[in-house]
């Protein structure tokens, strides 16, 4: 049995690699000299760019996620039960989304710079300086807006898992709470901080839309333009593995720093908080967390709210009704099998760690996050190819036995949409469900070996009840990302398939989100309905 | 539970099964916007019968008839410009189109030699200029736009924009390549904020002052009168064909193949004479602004008022040739860049 599920594990890690392969057999293909013209001319900008870009996402997500993370964690404040759920908010609205509606406020022909020319009586740009939007830093604070919301999870997560131990000893000693915020929480942090912002930096690598409408060029615009205008899929697939191997090594990087660190909460369910936060002290935590959901959430939806009465006649649409249960339907599948693959293989690595540890274990886990990071149509030209190989040999084999060809049964459908979003997605689940994982003691699981648990019973039995949480965390963040999903999409459907999201773009591609505002208030609804759900789930367990 | 489970799997499974060869029916990979031909489309469905399907992307369409190779459910592609038309038909994705209807209807400038391709409809690249600080500027010519009299004064979306590469292509043809490197360093130095936006929102810009001068397609003109909110931004500047005393305003073409393994071939060849028709010709015409290939077509009454204006004759081949090198100068002057 546990052999089966070894290979299950492996058969999942492969089955999530294969677009990767295909893309790299491209790209060992002999190039046709576009890599090194580029070389020569702007890739150190793209590159630069790309790395200042992740930079300030991360750092602006710390800045919005770690302070509100540990009050909701620690602290008593007005407003804390709102603020709890209210912050995930902002992960339902796509970044395309939040990009167009501050552009549209921003930008000089905005609201706000037109009041401000009135006012101070301004006659041209040449009269005042204003924050540029379209911009490296607009376009960096528009990420970290939409996908602070992950560090604010991951955190929030693992502060109420950490003991309060450790903690109140920190206090007893003399400790003020910020010193024992910085001495004591902060370095049991780290890995929860560093596992949220490589999924943050690699969510920000793979964007295309939101940087491409802010005109900032990053190596996802070099994988479009050598892939598109140049002509050359090969020299595309060489920038994307480059991608992926930076990220890679940022990864292994943090995990060898702290290979030596191991932590794990055994009386972790403690209720109630900390600090109880009055006066001064409250209005500061409320108004920080208020000021958040606003920018990141209210606004947003407000100005989509005016456009979808302001173009109410051209907006409407009957069919949204169907388009909305495709993206349902496809978002919840796909978090379902994520959440699956992501308990085989971990459970896997699992067993296999807990005598024994060796870097193999870990490779299947590693092999199932390589989708991340791809940008979307890549993904879904690398899902292409190993789908329609399959495809073809179907066909070849029913042809000759019983003279019927399906026909693409696998690329030309839903299957491969499903498969794409999973290989993409997968690496969010494998994170929060690792996360949960290395809460659990090993001695816990030596006690269930001892008392005769196989592998499976131990999963089933032992784990499975502790990782609850970690797997509702992992299929919401899924569901949602799946939810949002554009470029893959676009490219893979079949006919008579139509997300929100594929219907927002015809629009969104034109600079024209008026005309499809009340699809794209639909998207962020619908996304906000499972996060409802396992926040009630959550209350519950 | 249970009972969610099996509906999920019911639903799941009518999404799962592949479009078949059903009758009646025309499939489409399209690079154009669905909302712009629906018109069309649903005019010939009226008039035959026979239904179309559309999947839309802007991005990759070709790598996918690629892959699907004879499984392919597509029957035609529409595209939005004449290199994505070459590129389709180089890559041996497309078939020959015997049609006398489409010979007719559409001029042999307009037609691949061997019927690989076929452009729909012509569009010009304007150069849009502020009314009221600008004045005439009807004899301008795109070489003018490196001059140092438009310092700052130039808006224009991402030079690598199919549409601004085709001009910049069409500048190499005439000029060579080191005197079109000279003019983009030219027009880089002249403008007055990073490529950014589409062509709207660059006219946009000179309403509200940002900018004097734009590169911009000719239908925008129209589709901006026609929206409510974009009036003003049209009105505020004027349309210049240029180049008007030697070679004419460059024009680029969307257009449509027959893939190579279309499964309803007889249908498809029926939807792209209809797309030729004189009826369908003048919807392009009349709905979305753009100038018909069909001789005699009348044109949408806006449009008309332009006036006539020369083109610049130069062969779609000859600029497909000098496509990535237009990329590799844009690249290389850092036209998108800060």
């Amino acid at each position: 049995m546990s052999r089966l599920w070894s290979s299950l594990a492996w058969a999942f890690a492969l089955a999530c690699v294969l677009p990767l392969m295909a893309l790299v057999s491209e790209s060992a293909q002999p190039g046709s000299g576009v890599f090194s013209q580029l070389l020569e001319s702007v890739l150190w900008d793209y590159i630069a760019n790309s790395i200042q870009l992740v930079f300030w996402v991360a750092l602006l997500s710390v800045v919005f996620g770690l302070p509100s993370a540990w009050l909701m964690a620690m602290c008593q404040f007005p407003g804390r039960r709102i603020f709890q759920w209210a912050l995930m908010l902002p992960l339902a609205m796509p970044a395309y989304l939040i990009a167009y509606v501050y552009t549209d406020l921003l930008d000089y022909a905005g609201p706000v710079q037109k009041t401000l020319r009135h006012w101070f009586d301004w006659q041209s740009p040449n009269d005042y300086a204003f924050f540029e939007v379209r911009s490296l830093g607009g376009a960096a604070v528009m990420l970290a807006l939409v996908l602070f919301p992950y560090l604010y999870l991951i955190v929030r997560t693992a502060l109420k898992e950490q003991s309060y131990g450790l903690i109140n000893a920190s206090r007893l000693m003399g400790c003020s709470p910020w010193r024992s915020f910085f001495r004591v929480s902060l370095p049991m942090l780290r890995s929860a901080i560093m596992l949220a912002i490589a999924l943050i930096a690699m969510e920000t690598l793979a964007d295309f839309a939101t940087v491409h409408y802010f005109a900032v060029n990053t190596l996802t615009t070099a994988v479009y333009d050598t892939w598109l205008g140049y002509n050359s899929l090969t020299a595309a697939a060489k920038i994307s593995v480059v991608m992926l191997l930076l990220v890679f090594g940022f990864i292994g990087l943090e995990k060898y720093s702290r290979r030596r660190q191991k932590l794990y909460e055994r009386n972790a369910h403690q209720h109630g908080t900390l600090y109880h936060l009055s006066g001064a002290k409250a209005l500061v935590a409320t108004l920080w967390c208020s000021m958040l959901l606003f920018f990141a959430f209210i606004l947003p939806m407000l100005v989509l709210l005016s456009y979808a009465i302001e173009h109410f006649d051209t907006a409407w649409n009957e069919a949204f009704f169907g388009y909305a249960t495709t993206s349902l339907l496809v978002a919840s599948v796909v978090a379902a099998i994520c959440v699956v693959v992501s308990l085989v293989i971990l459970g896997h690595q699992r067993y296999h760690q807990l005598f024994q540890a060796k870097w193999w274990h870990r490779t299947p886990s590693a092999m199932a996050s390589t989708g991340y990071a791809l940008p979307g149509t890549v993904l879904a030209i690398g899902v292409l190819i190993p789908l329609g190989q399959l495809d073809f040999a179907l066909n070849e084999i029913t042809s000759r036995w019983f003279e019927w060809q399906p026909g693409l049964i696998f690329s030309g459908t839903v299957v491969a949409i499903v498969f794409a979003y999973v290989v993409r997605f997968n690496a969010v689940a494998l994170g929060s469900i690792e996360s949960s994982y290395a809460k659990i003691s090993p001695s816990t699981d030596m006690a269930s070996k001892t008392m005769g648990l196989g592998m499976v019973a131990m999963m089933r039995k032992v784990h499975l009840p502790l990782l609850r949480k970690g797997c509702f965390s992992a299929a919401l963040l899924v569901f949602i990302e799946s939810m949002k999903e554009l470029p893959a999409a676009l490219l893979l459907r079949p006919f008579d398939f139509e997300t929100l999201a594929t219907y927002v773009y015809q629009y969104v591609s034109d600079e024209q989100l008026e005309n499809a505002s009340i699809a794209a208030l639909t998207i962020v609804l619908v996304g906000l309905l499972p996060l409802i759900f396992i926040n009630r789930l959550a209350a519950k367990a | 539970m249970k009972n969610a489970l099996m509906a999920v799997m019911l639903l799941l499974a009518t999404l799962v099964v592949p479009v078949r060869a059903a009758d009646e029916v025309v499939n489409i990979y399209s690079y154009r916007q669905p909302f712009l031909i629906e018109p069309i489309l649903d005019a010939f469905t009226k008039q035959t019968g026979i239904k179309t399907k559309v999947v839309f992307a802007k991005k990759g369409l070709l790598e996918r008839l690629k892959r699907e190779g004879k499984f392919s459910p597509a029957d035609i592609v529409l595209t939005s410009n004449f290199s994505l038309l070459l590129q389709l038909s180089d890559e041996g994705l497309t078939q020959s189109l015997q049609s006398e209807v489409v010979a007719q209807n559409v001029p042999e400038a307009f037609r691949d030699p061997s019927q690989q391709w076929i452009a729909l409809t012509k569009r010009v690249r304007n150069i849009y200029t502020s009314k009221a600080r600008m004045g005439d500027l009807s004899e301008i010519r795109y070489e003018d736009l490196a001059d140092e009299k438009y310092r700052g004064k130039i808006c224009t979306r991402s030079g690598k924009h199919p549409y601004n590469l085709a001009l910049v292509a069409s500048m190499i043809a005439h000029h060579g390549e080191a005197e079109t490197r000279q003019w983009l360093k030219g027009v880089k130095a002249n403008l007055a904020r990073k490529p950014q936006g589409n062509d709207r929102a660059q006219v946009k810009a000179i309403k509200e002052g940002l900018c004097d001068v734009s590169l911009g397609n000719s239908y925008y003109y129209g589709k901006m009168l026609e929206d409510e909110k974009q009036r003003t931004w049209a009105q505020a500047v004027n349309i210049n064909f240029p180049n008007q005393k030697d070679r004419g305003a460059h024009i680029n073409v969307s257009g449509v193949v027959l893939a190579k393994h279309a499964p309803h071939k007889a249908d498809a060849v029926k939807l792209i004479e209809y797309l030729t028709s004189a009826q369908a010709q003048q919807l392009y015409a009349s709905v979305n602004m753009e100038y018909p290939v069909k001789q005699g077509v009348k044109l949408s009454s806006l449009v008309a008022s332009w006036g006539h204006f020369k083109e610049d004759g130069l062969a779609i081949a000859e600029l497909a040739k000098w496509r990535q090198k237009a990329l590799a100068l844009l690249d290389e002057t850092r036209f998108d860049l800060n």
